[in-house]
């Protein structure tokens, strides 16, 4: 392309014409026209083809799509006459596939207007230029300064379209959900429409009836479970970690690859394993007790047991995890402190209280919070484990080892009742979000890295 | 001037030790043995089987008429799909890891609290509507949908990467730049081999994620059986063949364990590195 030269007639007649604000308002209007104006035609023509398909879009797609996201279909799929006569069954409105489809339009369509936005920005910020007397750049110029500039922006496109239609579509489309009566048996397309309820599921789950009864009982569980679960493991690490710290201890090295052995085996197979280890009739767990001559316990089929046996589990899995922090932390506090703590005629469990235990919480205490954040989520110890079971009569589709997300996975997959489960989805979340994220902005990678460097 | 109560203090640690490390080997040793049982019962009288064989490892390598299992059409998808995903996740996660680490742009730190809010989710939290998306895209039952899922979610946990690409100093692309290196130049050529541990990091976590995955894997592949991977089919195996069994279930693990479980013993200063990197500057 050739090189353009600046119009200097703009700035030699004084600058009393603004190409700046006229070009703005073209690409207002007319995507791409303030581009024209500025003499960049290729790039005038790229908006130009997204301002047709855009509006072609908005108007021929987008009306029909968010009528279905508001109605969520009107016409239930049924038994009707059809051309011939004769007595067939007849497609209706499918109501989740109406409401992704309009989620879907929702999210194109402010794309759109993004880009619309970019195109106005850009007319007026090369209007600028040629108000200033200054070439504006051309298409292969400008492609090479939104390398420089954007790069990041680039480089995060592709990742955050990933998100975008993987992580928060699905997201949001499941927070809709929890606002409609989309469950088995009543309200499952296509036989079915869904409709919106507004806050009726959450009232349900939290005040009313078996619902309540289930998720206050399942929550209750679920809060003691991830607090167990956390201080086992964190402080089963600590007391590993420390044994093979001590002085006059020999082969650390053989002892700290030893324990790290159930960190290295794939957490689905050391939780099948362990489901067999502690089979009551057949596990060896259980031949023991009776070489004994004891009876053996119920270990995951009794409630309370399998909550025992759960905890246990989850020590073998999670200790080793805690230990390798410990062991980092332990070697890098400074020798003099414990040689000065002698001198003052400390003893073993005052320098532990002292000086050990406060270096270790200090650098270990965000990532608590996140492993206690992390056992509330704890899917693959319980699924795997127990299933959620033992089962009781008692609550709604949930057994007495379920956590909240266990109840929410046999919600949906094996019962349909998606409104309560995306309900309870959004509980979880609330609940972790936030304090996680009070615990994120006070963690130095937030507030002072660009101290650090 | 207290030597003896030092030599018992030590000797209770050892015993302490090696009945930790008892308790550590001993579901590993039980399963292996378990492998190399004669029969198929999970009930055996002592914990080293009086015969070994291993006809139940040749048994996995069969042709099963009776039984659905395909052991090894499963570990060849298992390594098929772990290991695309983790080349396509790795290149997302560093290069997201990367942008946020070392530029400042405008909507960085909301983007942050966007992607540790969106990494709180429960994952299946979004399972019906990843599920329908698949559907219409016609990819159910495919491979290419669980790479998909896995790869476009990679970006997420970046958070580790991008502690580590905090700690090389700036002067390292101010240098380079003024050589008139590139961006793109400035990653592949100066970044990438500078951090080749928190590269092996990325890549052995997330190939170990595909690797041990059942719950989408069980959502998207669910009827397509040939194209399930171990999880998918071990987790099957537990609930419906395991009484029966059980030793088939052993060799099974064992094998479906060894490459992760080797790869991580192989690397692991470095991933304990890992770890505590991450730890530390959250």
């Amino acid at each position: 392309m050739k090189q353009r030269s600046a119009p200097s007639a703009g700035s030699a007649s004084g600058g009393t014409t603004s190409f700046a604000r006229t070009a703005a308002v073209l690409s207002l209007f007319v995507m791409g026209l303030g581009q024209w104006f500025n003499r960049q035609y290729v790039k005038g023509l790229l908006f130009f083809l997204v301002y047709i398909v855009g509006l072609l879009y908005t108007f021929v797609v987008l009306p029909r799509n968010i009528r279905g996201l508001i109605t969520l279909g009107d016409k239930a799929a049924g038994f009707g006459k059809n051309a011939q006569g004769l007595t067939v069954l007849l497609p209706g409105d499918h109501s989740i596939f109406l409401m992704i489809y309009g989620l879907i339009a929702l999210i194109t369509f402010l794309i759109f207007l993004f880009v619309w936005f970019l195109n106005v920005r850009d007319a007026h910020r090369n209007g600028k230029l040629r108000d200033a007397g200054k070439p504006v750049p051309n298409f292969g110029q400008s492609i090479r300064g939104m390398q420089e500039k954007s790069f990041p922006y680039l480089l995060l496109t592709l990742p955050g379209l990933g998100v975008l239609f993987f992580t928060i579509l699905p997201i949001v489309f499941m927070i809709l959900i929890a606002f409609t009566n989309y469950s088995a048996p009543n309200h499952i397309p296509q036989k079915n429409l869904v409709d919106w309820v507004g806050f009726s599921t959450f009232s349900n789950l939290l005040v009313y009836s078996q619902w309540a009864y289930t998720f206050w009982n399942v929550l209750a569980w679920t809060i003691i479970w991830a607090i167990v679960a956390t201080v086992t493991c964190y402080f089963g690490g600590i007391f590993v970690a420390m044994l093979i710290q001590q002085k006059g201890i020999r082969f650390k090295g053989m002892w700290r690859t030893i324990f790290i052995i159930p960190y290295a085996i794939p957490q689905f197979i050391s939780l099948l394993i362990m489901k067999n280890l502690f089979n009551s009739q057949l596990g060896p767990i259980n031949q023991y007790f009776r070489l004994l001559g004891l009876e053996g316990l119920p270990w995951l089929i009794h409630p309370f047991w399998a909550k025992v046996t759960i905890v246990a589990v989850n020590m073998w899995i999670g200790v080793p995890v805690s230990m390798v922090l410990v062991l980092g932390i332990l070697t890098a506090i400074p020798k003099d402190l414990y040689e000065a703590a002698e001198v003052d005629g400390a003893s073993a469990f005052q320098k532990f209280r002292n000086i050990t235990m406060p270096y270790v919480l200090f650098a270990t205490a965000p990532l608590l919070i996140m492993q206690f954040a992390g056992n509330i989520n704890n899917f693959n110890v319980i699924y795997l484990l127990t299933k959620g079971d033992p089962k009781t009569g008692e609550y709604a589709f949930a057994g007495t080892t379920d956590l909240l997300v266990t109840w929410l996975y046999k919600l949906t997959l094996d019962n349909q009742i998606y409104n309560v489960a995306s309900a309870v989805g959004i509980l979880i979340f609330i609940f972790i979000a936030s304090f996680s994220i009070l615990n994120f902005r006070r963690t130095r990678s937030f507030k002072e890295e660009d101290i650090l460097q | 001037m207290n030597k003896s109560k030092n030599g018992v203090k030590l000797f209770f640690s050892y015993l302490l030790l090696i009945l930790v490390a008892i308790c550590v080997f001993y579901p590993t040793l039980w399963i292996i043995m378990s492998s190399f049982k004669v029969g198929n019962s999970l009930f055996s009288e002592t914990l080293i089987p009086k015969q070994l064989t291993l006809e139940h490892y040749a048994d996995l390598f069969k042709d099963q008429k009776d039984r659905d299992f395909r052991f090894v059409q499963w570990y060849w998808n298992t390594i098929k799909v772990a290991t695309i995903s983790m080349v396509l996740g790795t290149l997302v996660q560093l290069l997201t890891a990367y942008a946020i680490s070392r530029y400042r742009f405008y909507g960085r730190k909301t983007l942050m609290t966007t992607i540790l809010i969106l990494g709180m989710f429960p994952g299946f939290m979004s399972m019906i509507a990843t599920y329908i998306i698949l559907m219409q895209l016609n990819l159910l039952g495919t491979h290419g949908a669980l790479i998909l899922v896995y790869t476009a979610g990679a970006a997420l946990g970046m958070f580790v990467a991008k502690g580590y690409f905090d700690t090389l100093p700036k002067a390292l692309e101010e240098s380079a730049r003024i050589d008139g290196a590139g961006h793109l130049k400035i990653f592949f050529s100066i970044f990438l081999p500078l951090s080749r541990p928190i590269m092996t990091y990325v890549a052995l976590t997330t190939f170990a994620g595909a690797w041990v995955d059942f719950i989408f894997a069980r959502l998207i592949l669910s009827k397509a059986r040939d194209q399930w991977t171990l999880a998918v089919g071990l987790v099957e195996m537990v609930d419906t063949y395991t009484s029966t069994e059980f030793t088939l279930f052993a060799a099974g693990s064992v094998l479906a364990a060894i490459p992760v479980t080797v790869l991580f013993m192989a690397l692991q200063k470095l991933l304990v590195e890992g770890l505590t990197a991450g730890a530390t500057k959250g």
